[in-house]
């Protein structure tokens, strides 16, 4: 089996791309997060009361993390797959004796470590503005892992249907990053009037940003089950999504 | 007879809402040879190339390489193919060494500096191994896309255009690598545009037009059966008719009289020995002449005529 050489051959080389780009990689999510800490969690954040016994500083850091994490690794993952079709340089990728499994496992699993070591970052940003602790640290490094691999899988598709650079950033930032903000984030669902907590509830962002800050802190709006349930199921149904697409060629072979 | 190392049959591909790109080709391969696919643009050779490649689904037919099956043990074939594709395709930003060890990863193989530092000598690129590709003149950019492709130590390679937009010294430069891979025993299907260079290079020759193969043929053969010889002797005196020394050649009288043309052989040098033999003719009858222009017709000739017969 030489399949792990090519998946080690794809990994590697992705990962040199990010640290080509490392200073912008690395400094642009390190000075936004140090921007969200000092207006949500100094300025603002000194007149919040605690939620759910947590100092707001410290309550937003999943939801800083999440953020970060969506958009990075969702980005990361369908430029490395679309500069190829772009470039035309995929041609090698499709004519070289690799599968699915060995090419998901090379590009998703980069985009997968690109984003733990920027949630590495945030972390570290994050304890120069607050202090905090994590409750569960091994199934927030669990979770964070899911996520990404979720995220991942969902940038490479992005990648093979977007036929521009539009399409490419339209995603990201029309939807992802807005359900982002509105997935509690920077507060609890309970903080919200009705009938805007229960409609929140069809954000599925909700679940995710919820089941990180239940791993950081005990407590979060849904039970930890159902988020894990959520994420393990949209996981699966980019697994199915790429699978498709590899069986059928679509937007990959002529 | 060695095993075909590519046997294609009833291949076809039909992109939706066009015409057929590829329609019912059969095309074998022979191990160690360089076989050139010539056709206009459009005529399916990139197609072609791309669906034994994987780059390319086909919509019927059967392509087998080294006797894999290619729908089934794609693994295994793809592995022994290599492709350079037409454009340049490469991350520029990527230097050479390290897009030539990739694309060795790729394949499945264990790293081998030994064996890039090889490669990259041969193809003249050892100086700019540390060098961004973008770096590099378009030339060089073209021999990284051969290295990459030669990383994985193919048996069979595909050379889509290989000198598109190359100046006459580097084309050359070209033919002498592609030599020395086929000294190494790699079998090698290049397409074309410049018929001088399948001329130069070829064994075999496949004339492609609008998805059809039109013929197949061994070079030498091809210009044997349809290469002619071509010559004009200018006589010092017009004739009315054409003296009976001649009439066993393939010969008439033209611009007036004044000119005598030939028109016959085989592409082997027969022409030119007929040529030969009607000047010592106009001798002996005592015709003077002034001048011989002699042309043997070229596969450029050959492919012209094809493609305008099958219009």
């Amino acid at each position: 089996m030489t399949g792990w050489r090519s998946t080690w051959s794809i990994y590697t080389r992705e990962l040199m791309r990010f640290l080509r780009t490392a200073f912008q990689s690395v400094l642009a999510p390190v000075l936004t997060t140090a921007l969200y800490f000092i207006v949500f969690g100094a300025a603002i954040g000194g007149r919040m009361p605690d939620l759910g016994g947590v100092e707001y500083g410290a309550f937003i850091i999943p939801g800083l993390l999440m953020l970060t994490l969506l958009g990075e690794t969702t980005s990361n993952s369908s430029f490395g797959i679309y500069m190829p079709r772009f470039t035309g340089t995929i041609y090698e990728l499709l004519s070289a004796p690799v599968g699915v499994a060995e090419t998901l496992i090379g590009f998703v699993g980069a985009a997968m470590t690109k984003s733990l070591i920027l949630a590495a970052i945030i972390l570290l940003t994050a304890r120069l503005f607050v202090d905090y602790s994590i409750a569960h640290p091994f199934l927030a490094v669990i979770y964070i892992m899911l996520v990404a691999a979720a995220f991942s899988l969902f940038g490479f598709i992005l990648g093979i249907w977007a036929d521009n650079f539009e399409k490419l950033g339209i995603i990201p930032m029309l939807f992802l990053t807005p359900l982002t903000f509105l997935g509690g984030t920077f507060y609890s669902i309970d903080m919200l009037p009705k009938p805007w907590d229960t409609i929140a509830l069809f954000n599925p962002i909700v679940y995710l940003v919820s089941g990180l800050r239940w791993t950081f802190y005990g407590s979060s709006d849904v039970d930890i089950g159902i988020s894990f349930g959520i994420t393990l199921g949209f996981l699966a149904l980019c697994v199915a999504v790429i699978a498709f697409i590899f069986k059928t060629g679509w937007r990959l072979r002529a | 007879m060695l095993e075909p190392i590519l046997e294609i049959a009833g291949l076809s591909k039909v992109y939706p809402g066009s015409l057929k790109a590829l329609d019912d080709i059969d095309l074998t391969i022979r191990p160690g040879e360089i076989f050139a696919l010539l056709g206009p643009n459009g005529a399916g050779k990139t197609t072609l190339i791309g669906a034994v490649c994987g780059l390319v689904r086909p919509s019927s037919g059967r392509i087998s390489a080294f006797g894999y099956d290619l729908a089934r043990d794609w693994r295994k074939a793809r592995a022994r193919i290599g492709l350079v594709p037409q454009e340049l395709a490469t991350d520029m930003f990527e230097p050479v060494e390290r897009a030539v060890a990739h694309s060795r990863g790729l394949f499945g193989l264990a790293p081998d500096p030994a064996r890039i530092e090889e490669i990259l000598r041969s193809l003249s690129l050892w100086d700019k191994r540390g060098e961004r590709i973008m770096a590099l003149s378009g030339g060089m950019k073209r021999r990284v896309l051969i290295a990459k492709a030669l990383a994985h130590e193919p048996d069979l390679l595909f050379l889509d255009e290989p000198t598109a937009g190359v100046d006459v010294e580097l084309r050359k430069g070209m033919w002498a690598i592609i030599e020395t891979m086929r000294a190494r025993g790699v079998t090698i299907i290049l397409t074309t545009h410049y018929i001088e260079e399948a001329e130069e290079m070829a064994d075999r020759v496949g004339i492609i037009r609008k998805g059809k193969i039109i013929m197949v043929d061994d070079k030498d053969a091809m210009m044997a059966r349809l290469g002619r010889t071509e010559a004009h002797i200018t006589l010092a005196q017009p004739l009315t008719e054409l003296p009976p020394a001649l009439a066993a050649y393939p010969v008439e009288l033209e611009a007036g009289g004044t000119s005598l043309c030939y028109r016959g052989g085989d592409g082997t040098g027969k022409g030119k020995g007929e040529v030969a033999a009607i000047t010592k003719a106009l001798i002996g009858a005592g015709i003077d002449y002034t001048g011989i222009d002699v042309r043997e017709s070229s596969l450029e000739d050959i492919f012209v005529s094809l493609l305008g017969e099958d219009a």
